[in-house]
């Protein structure tokens, strides 16, 4: 397929899960929705089952999820929940729900509330002290309780055989995206910024040995045409979701391409892969310990900057002149990290701006005036 | 006439005035004070001597005091947005060593006075005096207070020694709270929230200071398993040794057994005082409580409050008998305060549940903090259920215990902008007292620290609603 026939499939992916929802329906699979953060996709997979990410949606309006929910609460949760009550979603066999923020964690309740007669919710608490034995233990009881569920919902066991194989198809995965998103800088003029959400975006929908096979076909076509000798400006993007289309084709109008992403929607969730264990559930806790420099996340040696140092020195090593955080509205984790990662940007003589998102937004002006101006300092860097 | 005000909440004042004292004697002599979470096994640190302030509490303590406005801004300048959590925000911006100071004029180094303060001035019959010129009342000099300015404790630090670092010093607020020394090492439970997690992390990185983290994630089951209490039994044997490297002693068995034997002898003292509000009328407003939080939390290990909390019952038991209540008005309707009141606007808060008759006879933090273990198996049990870390049917249990058992009328939800945990499932809840109980809720917005989110109209209407909601209800019962 040409790349621009690879570009479209992944846009229509990533527009359309509702579609992709009853398709997976209507071939008799099971899916189950899997919420943010971290929940271990592979036990899914290897349940025979699909999973999909339910990150919200740009084109609703909370209405129904408002029965639940306070005012002050991320948009991305409230529409997750919004898309089960409204019959988006709610043709999912089960979702899971984890709780590493403090929106998060009450909703998971909610999201019970609400849901479990319709399908399985299946529940899940990450330890925030990971490393030790203790926490890697913890973590694997969390793990052992989600799959068990998961079986319920399949009507068999997951074997370690099973995960094991998911394991090496949900790291190939990793691997392609990973790859893909460095070609995506040195293709940064065929891979504009609302594509590149869209190849990114896809990966939540889409059953994963068919989008890492086509994530490669693209990765391959990438890969013959010369870098290009972009003169435009270049940025990191961070927070939690970029994927508006409307705000995204705000960089393109000002010639901004992205150079790397500190998203937790994006690269966030595939930096780190799964390492080898006999024990496959042990493999999976392990790579839970492993993430690193996010916001969500306990960090030990906290008294040093080094969140804010690594997203700076991304910057840095992705040729980037500056960076974009996309600041979700409600979100406390992100909230909190602002000061230090902006200390570690000035420190680094690094230009950023932050805007302030959510995803009920649907006037961008004062978004695009905003971009518009941090191009003119870049173009100045 | 003033206020009586009896011997247990005196004993109770001083306790918590004793904790600070110590712990700006013991910075004073070179030794360490840490800051911990409100929920943080406190009996860790007590088992190793150590002085321990509760940045929640200081929050609250300075929101009350009205100071949570100046503080909240002050964080917003460091770049810590508005929607954070107030406390935090209050909180970060005293660890970055900000402090509400009094404004002083420079050339006579006296205070000037804020002319919008102060009480009325009365004559000797106790009426208002008016002012003939504004035709207002006139305000009581005694009673009137400088204007409060921000200064930063960083800036004074780095003067050369002279008056003006004198007089800047001096300047500074002289309330407990904002006297409070600044951190050698942080103790953060996430029991109560995830916030916590990242303004631990924070404070740990301004003073670059060790932090002891002890994590426990949300649970979704009303049972505490076993897998969940090894994990935190675990850390609790992580942070012991982290403790010793940070004293250089080493864990001392006997005072740790001393503090859990305090601490359990202070939450059933604690559970004492919350069960006088069982009676009808009440001894007492549940708004006391929240007065007393401060000893539940900075304290809850020492044998002075559990003496306190055992003499406070004893004066209870003596009201009821005597059949009198420090509820300064008669009580007509009996309704839970769900959630952290708005400490910027007690005043505010008290005045519609006055006019209205409505007694406060039931608070959810006599069960979130009234816990009793025996061993460290049971104590990382105990820890496990704070109010933000269980699930929707614990959660509701808990809350129609006490309603039933206090008796109430109707409930008041405090939606609170600060505390996303804690208002996350709270719609879903009173669906569940209503059904349940077959009493009326009403919820308003507010926060826990930061004046800017509470609207009193709203409040008031709220009220309102409620009393006519639980009206209508003894009516209907009646009938």
């Amino acid at each position: 397929m040409s790349i621009n026939a690879l570009l479209d499939e992944f846009k229509v992916k990533a527009a359309t899960p509702k579609q992709q929802l009853q398709e997976y329906k209507a071939q008799g699979k099971k899916v189950i929705g899997v919420l943010p953060y971290f929940a271990p996709e592979e036990l899914v997979y290897a349940a025979g089952m699909v999973p999909m990410g339910i990150w919200g949606t740009n084109t609703k309006t909370i209405s129904r999820a408002k029965e639940y929910c306070a005012t002050f609460y991320c948009t991305i949760a409230q529409l997750a929940l919004e898309m089960l009550l409204d019959g988006t979603m709610d043709q999912l066999d089960g979702i899971i729900t984890p709780t590493i923020c403090d929106t998060l964690r009450p909703m998971s309740q909610n999201y019970r509330v609400a849901m479990h007669e319709k399908m399985a919710v299946i529940f899940l608490a990450h330890p925030q002290n990971r490393f030790e034995p203790f926490g890697l233990q913890f973590c694997v009881d969390q793990y052992n309780h989600v799959k068990s569920e998961l079986e319920k919902v399949a009507g068999h066991e997951i074997t370690n055989d099973a995960i094991q194989d998911a394991i090496k198809v949900y790291n190939e995965s990793r691997a392609a995206r990973r790859e893909f998103v460095k070609l995506a800088n040195e293709h940064c003029d065929v891979i504009t910024p609302t594509k590149r959400s869209a190849v990114l975006k896809a990966a939540w929908f889409m059953e994963k040995p068919e989008y890492t096979a086509k994530l490669k076909e693209l990765n391959e076509e990438l890969k013959k045409l010369p870098v290009c000798d972009w003169k435009g400006t270049k940025v990191v993007t961070s927070g939690i979701i970029c994927d508006n289309p409307n705000l995204l084709a705000a960089f393109e109008e000002n010639n901004i391409a992205i150079a790397a992403d500190d998203v937790a929607h994006e690269s966030r969730a595939f930096r780190v892969d799964v390492p080898f264990n006999p024990d496959p559930i042990m493999a999976l806790a392990e790579q839970f310990a492993a993430q690193d420099y996010d916001v969500l996340l306990y960090d030990p040696e906290s008294s040093k900057n080094r969140r804010g140092e690594f997203v700076a020195n991304m910057v840095k090593e992705n040729g980037a002149q500056g960076l974009v955080l996309f600041m979700q509205q409600f979100c406390d984790p992100e909230e909190m990290e602002y000061p230090y990662l902006k200390k570690a940007l000035d420190d680094a003589g690094i230009p950023h701006i932050k805007l302030g998102i959510d995803q009920q937004m649907r006037d961008f002006g004062q978004a695009r005036t905003a971009i518009q101006a941090f191009a003119d300092v870049l173009s100045m860097q | 006439m003033a206020k009586q005000v009896s011997p247990g909440v005196l004993a109770l004042r001083k306790v918590v005035d004793d904790v600070h004292k110590e712990a700006r004697e013991a910075k004073a002599r070179g030794e360490l004070v840490g800051w911990s979470s409100s929920k943080f096994p406190c009996e860790l640190a007590a088992a190793f001597d150590l002085n321990v302030m509760y940045p929640e509490n200081q929050a609250a303590g300075i929101a009350a005091n009205r100071y949570g406005e100046l503080l909240c801004q002050a964080a917003e300048d460091l770049g810590y947005d508005n929607d954070i959590c107030g406390y935090a925000r209050i909180s970060l911006a005293y660890a970055a060593g900000k402090r509400a100071s009094r404004k002083y004029d420079p050339e006579t180094g006296e205070y000037i006075i804020d002319p919008s303060t102060g009480k009325p001035l009365k004559d000797a019959d106790g009426k208002v005096i008016i002012d003939e010129a504004t035709g207002k009342p006139k305000k009581d000099p005694k009673t009137q207070t400088p204007y409060i300015v921000l200064d930063d404790l960083n800036e004074i630090n780095a003067l050369p020694d002279g008056p003006e670092k004198e007089r800047r010093l001096a300047a500074i607020s002289p309330i407990r709270q904002m006297q409070i020394p600044q951190p050698d090492f942080v103790l953060c439970c996430n029991n109560i929230c995830n916030c916590m997690t990242k303004w631990y992390e924070n404070i740990a990185r301004m003073h670059n200071i060790p932090l002891i983290m002890i994590d426990i994630p949300y649970n979704n089951t009303v049972e505490v398993e076993d897998s969940n209490v090894k994990y935190v039994r675990a850390q609790f044997d992580k942070a012991i040794k982290q403790l010793e490297e940070l004293t250089g002693k080493k864990f001392d068995e006997k005072k740790f057994e001393e503090a859990c034997a305090n601490a359990n002898r202070t939450a059933k003292a604690w559970l004492k005082v919350c069960d006088y509000l069982q009676y009808k009328p009440a001894p007492y407003s549940g708004f006391d409580l929240f007065n007393h939080m401060a000893d539940v939390v900075t304290a809850r290990a020492r044998v002075e409050t559990a003496e306190a909390f055992e003499l406070l019952a004893k004066d209870l038991e003596e009201a009821v008998q005597n059949g009198t209540t420090t509820t300064p008005f008669p009580e007509k309707y009996r309704v839970m305060f769900e959630g952290i009141p708005c400490w910027p606007k007690l005043p505010a808060l008290f005045k519609p549940l006055k006019e209205h008759g409505v007694n406060v006879t039931a608070v959810v933090y006599a069960p979130a903090f009234g816990f009793v273990y025996d061993g460290l198996d049971e104590m990382a049990r105990a820890y496990y259920k704070a109010p933000n870390s269980v699930c929707i049917e614990q959660g509701v249990d808990w809350r129609e215990g006490i309603c039933r058992e206090n008796k109430v009328d109707g409930v008041l939800v405090h939606y609170n902008r600060s505390c996303k945990p804690w208002s996350g499932y709270m719609a879903e809840m009173q669906r569940r007292f209503t059904a349940d109980l077959g009493v009326p809720c009403a919820g308003f917005d507010g926060d826990q620290a930061d004046p800017r989110n509470f609207n009193a109209a709203q409040y008031e209407t709220r009220v309102q609603g409620l009393v006519e909601a639980m009206d209508a209800n003894m009516q209907a019962k009646e009938a």
